[in-house]
């Protein structure tokens, strides 16, 4: 039997960036918040000692921060009439763990997603007719870009980004970006230097008549002081960002832009090493009345409040909905049910090209250092004659030269012995890389649900994923592969490699993080789990928030979506759900 | 809601608005640090490494058993001002002989407030001192010999150098860590001179421009009490939790009254100038600082800006002992947090990667560089700091 707890205003699971975020905003409302996080405690001072960080063996080899399959494993396929498997090693995606979640280990590309990507299916109906996006599943998210463009302004300067803005309220900006939306003003921090690939890169770009732009990114070009106070530190350019916590100060995460603020409230609790079981409804199931959680001595505890966020990783979002039977199973055969519903990934591919006589010195590195165009990404550009929709951000951006993990070599080296070593000497002065980061749209036969065999220690069903990227998305991703080879021919390359997807999602080769959907935003309750304002349809003091809610994934890392989506959600608890508790859109 | 409670009685708290003796007396706990030593709930069980073994402060909660619940205005009033609690002598870890100095008004303020706090249930075996010391009787000679209430400051200065000279060698007792100590503990040596206490070493607060605060204007010592941090240094150590307890409350004409008297510290005895290590530990020290420190505090020692002290310019690289500088790189340490400098960043612990000679190396470096001139440091040294910390002394 559960021990009862006294009740909370607020119990938010999940402490990473959303769950951060809200706790911050919540509390200063004067809300009493209790968030309940799974994994340990975890802050610079103890916990990334710039001593040790770059411990590449422990964190980028040996995943020490990331989640453990023992605590929570997921089963996966690919299509509907195969058995799915559990994963027995995360490879494909490494979800976060502990305090700050992802948004500790994140490499810290922050982008907007475009005015364009929150009204979709109104757009590109708009512009190509309604065959163009026949078969996929593309929807409006519910809001539009003038409501949620303060809250990407509020993230950005939470976190001090460097960037440069390529389009100020519709006046656009030299050296920035000129396929973004229009924001409200500059980015708090200028970006950040340059490394030599990304110049050469730009150089390239500029030649072929391209827009090349330095990436925004939460690595901070410069001493900064954030909206709440909190100092943070010039970055460094070590190279330790994807998959480590940063010793520096210098990258925005949940412990460098408001944990030490939150923490010293006293109308905020934080307990660690606590994973929640369920949401409790009650007997109508109408509403949340608790969680259930077990702590790490394995007493079960239960926690009322007057409201619940689901401020997990995307995947743990739709999983602890289903456990918890907040809104319906969504079923590929029939189309029904709002959660499960568009699940997309990211659709990826990459050039390496190997130049002679070249020092890249890939060691002078930073997790958003790198130079990107958007001529290709989402719909920048004239679709009419393809035979796809969507688009990639395509980039050069070193984010590490490690000696464990980056050793490229030229086509035809020698997997082993003398010849590799020599391979690998040459390869990683000369060697470049070039990415395009796709989007991936839904598709009625890509989605999440319980597995029907495979339970975690608690007897609780695994998460099954089902996935393939979509016909559309292979296609746009081979335009792009296309897109790359002639960008790696501009080079003159010694050699160069480039890589084409196929079909069927592999879950072992590492490829993102940036799992999306499955508990989507939306204007219709029944092909949605949430509102435009992240509320439960089906329970409305739940709010689930995080890239859970993404209706699909644009070419872009998600981050700085998920941030702003998180300051919107807040804003729409604070000003309007205290006020009047209740569903805050009628269907 | 209870946030907002807790910042209307935080404003309260403050002489201006100050209404009834109870919030009075807050403030007046807020000028004699009583939560550094008694906790923040006031309930005692704080250690005090002292030279003379171990003291355990007692619980000043209004607990009947435990704590002060007993007392009457006379017995406090006594025990503030006298070192005598209820007849019995205390021990002058306990500043009575700065808080003699504090009217028995405020005395009686404080005394209001402290029985305001919740009472906490916490028996407390206050006296852990090795022998001869544990015998209490004895401080009745050392009252005798070294409690003599300082006579009122002259009278030729304005109001706020006599408001600071008050509440820095009254009830804020700034000296019981920065002022040297003799043999039986009682103050030596130039007043706020700097003094090593519990390992850290309490630098200078003279106008020397290389160990003291000559360089820092008024508004500096202003910040620095204030938020935590200022240009030249960041609080961190027992100073970070002055900070938190006492200085980042107090107000605005108190910092500044402190600032002012702190200012017009006589200057010290000229120092005898001091040799750098020899050039061969000066290469090494050099080395190592670029490998291991440059990162965080610049190749040109500048810092960056609110999170990571200069090492130039900067008073605690300085002082005469290294103590806090070779615990620092030992242990790490982590900055006061306060209202208005919440970030509370860390010096990371590099025990576990630099042996004595590397650390005593570096530091050497540092102390002889960028226009800082303090000793070089002894390997020696290094190692009994080491050995201090790794039994927990």
């Amino acid at each position: 039997m559960a021990r009862l707890l006294p009740k909370k205003d607020a119990v938010i699971i999940g402490l990473g960036w959303t769950g951060a975020i809200l706790a911050q905003q919540l509390t200063e409302a004067g809300l009493d918040v209790v968030a309940i996080e799974r994994g340990p405690w975890r802050d610079t001072a103890t916990d990334f000692n710039i001593g040790y960080m770059q411990d590449e063996l422990r964190y980028a080899i040996r995943k020490d921060l990331f989640l453990n399959p023992v605590l929570e494993a997921m089963t996966m396929r690919n299509r509907p009439d195969q058995t799915a498997l559990p994963m027995r090693d995360y490879g494909s995606f490494l979800p976060g763990h502990g305090v700050g979640g992802a948004g500790v280990h994140w490499n810290g590309k922050t982008w907007r997603f475009w005015e364009s990507d929150f009204q979709i299916h109104t757009h590109l109906t708009r512009r190509y007719g309604a065959d163009k996006i026949r078969g996929l599943q593309l929807q409006d998210w519910g809001v539009t870009w003038d409501e949620i463009e303060p809250s990407f302004d509020a993230f950005e300067y939470l976190c001090g980004i460097s960037g440069k803005a390529g389009n100020i309220k519709g006046a656009l900006q030299p050296g920035g970006n000129p396929f973004e939306s229009p924001r409200a003003r500059e980015y708090p921090n200028p970006p950040l230097k340059t490394g030599y690939p990304p110049m050469l890169f730009d150089k390239v770009a500029r030649e072929l008549g391209y827009h090349p732009f330095p990436q925004p990114t939460a690595n901070l070009s410069r001493p900064y002081v954030n909206p709440l106070g909190i100092a943070m530190g010039e970055c460094t350019y070590c190279g330790f960002c994807e998959r480590f916590g940063c010793a520096n100060y210098s990258k925005a995460s949940a412990q460098t832009t408001i944990l030490p603020v939150l923490m010293a409230k006293p109308n905020f609790e934080a307990r660690t090493e606590c994973e929640v079981l369920k949401v409790n409804l009650t007997a109508d199931g109408k509403a949340a009345k608790s969680v259930t959680y077990v702590d790490a001595r394995g007493v079960e505890y239960e926690q009322p409040g007057e409201m619940v966020l689901i401020c997990a990783y995307s995947l743990m979002n739709v999983r602890m909905m289903l456990l918890s039977g907040i809104g319906t199973q969504y079923d590929p055969a029939t189309g029904k049910g709002n959660v499960g519903r568009n699940y997309c990934y990211q659709t990826s591919c990459g050039a390496r090209l190997f130049l002679e006589g070249k020092h890249l010195n890939p060691f002078i590195a930073s997790g958003g250092m790198g130079r990107t165009i958007d001529d290709f990404n989402g719909d920048g550009f004239d679709h009419s004659h393809l035979n796809f929709v969507g688009g990639a951000g395509i980039s050069c951006d070193p984010s590490n030269g490690r000696p464990i993990g980056y050793r490229p070599t030229p086509p035809g080296t020698p997997r082993w012995g003398a010849g590799w070593k020599k391979g690998t000497v040459e390869g990683y002065q000369n060697a470049m890389n070039i990415g395009a980061q796709g989007s991936s749209y839904p598709v009625r036969e890509n989605y999440l649900d319980l597995d029907p065999t495979y339970s975690d220690r608690h007897g609780r069903p695994l998460l099954r994923i089902t996935f393939s990227f979509p016909d559309n998305d292979v296609a746009m991703s081979h335009y792009m592969s296309d897109q790359l080879e002639k960008i790696a021919k501009a080079f003159n390359p010694k050699s160069y490699s480039v890589a084409r997807i196929q079909k069927d999602w592999n879950s072992v080769p590492y490829q993102s993080t940036h799992n999306t959907g499955g508990a989507i935003m939306g204007e219709n309750p029944r092909t949605s789990a949430v509102n435009k304002y992240l509320q439960s349809w089906d329970v409305p003091n739940v709010f689930v928030i995080g890239a859970s809610a993404f209706a699909h994934n644009a070419g872009m890392n998600p981050t700085g979506t998920v941030g702003a989506l998180a300051f919107w959600a807040a804003k729409a608890i604070t000003e309007k759900y205290i006020n009047h508790p209740g569903a805050l859109v009628h269907a | 809601m209870r946030g907002i409670v807790a910042g209307i009685l935080l404003l309260i708290g403050t002489p201006a608005f100050a209404a009834t003796p109870i919030e009075e007396g807050r403030y007046q706990a807020v000028l004699g640090d009583c939560a550094g030593c008694h906790g923040k709930d006031l309930a005692g069980g704080v250690v005090l490494q002292t030279p003379f073994g171990r003291l355990v402060t007692p619980n000043i909660t209004p607990d009947r058993q435990t704590g002060i619940g007993g007392y009457s205005s006379a017995d406090f009033r006594a025990a503030m001002k006298t070192g005598y609690a209820r007849g019995k002598p205390l021990y002058p870890a306990m500043p009575y002989v700065n808080y003699a100095r504090m009217p028995d008004r405020d005395v009686d303020a404080l005394f209001a407030y402290l029985k305001s706090v919740r009472p906490v249930r916490h028996a407390v075996n206050v006296n852990q001192l090795r022998f001869p010391y544990n015998w209490r009787f004895l401080m009745r000679l050392w009252n005798l010999v070294f409690f003599h209430t300082r006579a009122p400051a002259p009278s030729n200065h304005g109001a706020a150098w006599m408001r600071g000279e008050y509440l820095v060698n009254g009830p804020g007792h700034c000296g019981t860590c920065h002022t040297g100590k003799n043999l039986f503990g009682a103050d030596s040596g130039p007043a706020l001179g700097g003094a090593l206490l519990q390992g850290w070493f309490a630098p200078d607060l003279g106008g020397d421009h290389v160990t003291g605060l000559g360089g820092w204007q008024a508004s500096d010592v202003v910040a620095y009490l204030k938020t935590g941090r200022n240009g030249h240094s960041i609080a961190s150590g027992p100073m970070a939790e002055a900070v938190e307890n006492s200085t980042t409350a107090m107000t605005d004409n108190d910092l500044e009254a402190i600032a002012v008297y702190l200012k017009e510290l006589p200057p010290p005895a000229a120092r005898a100038s001091q040799s750098p290590g020899d050039v061969e530990q000066m290469k090494r020290g050099a080395s190592l600082y670029r490998v291991n420190c440059s990162a965080c505090h610049g190749l040109d020692a500048k810092g960056e800006g609110p999170l990571v002290p200069p090492l130039t310019g900067n008073a605690v690289v300085n002082q005469a002992g290294a103590d806090t500088l070779v615990r620092l790189v030992l242990a790490g340490s982590q900055a006061a947090g306060t209202k208005w400098a919440p970030t509370r960043p860390a010096m990371p612990s590099l025990a576990w990667r630099l042996n004595d000679k590397q650390v005593a190396d570096v530091l050497t470096y540092v102390r002889g560089n960028w226009g800082n001139r303090a000793e070089p440091v002894a390997p020696g040294t290094v190692g009994d700091i080491r050995a201090a910390l790794q039994g927990g002394r």
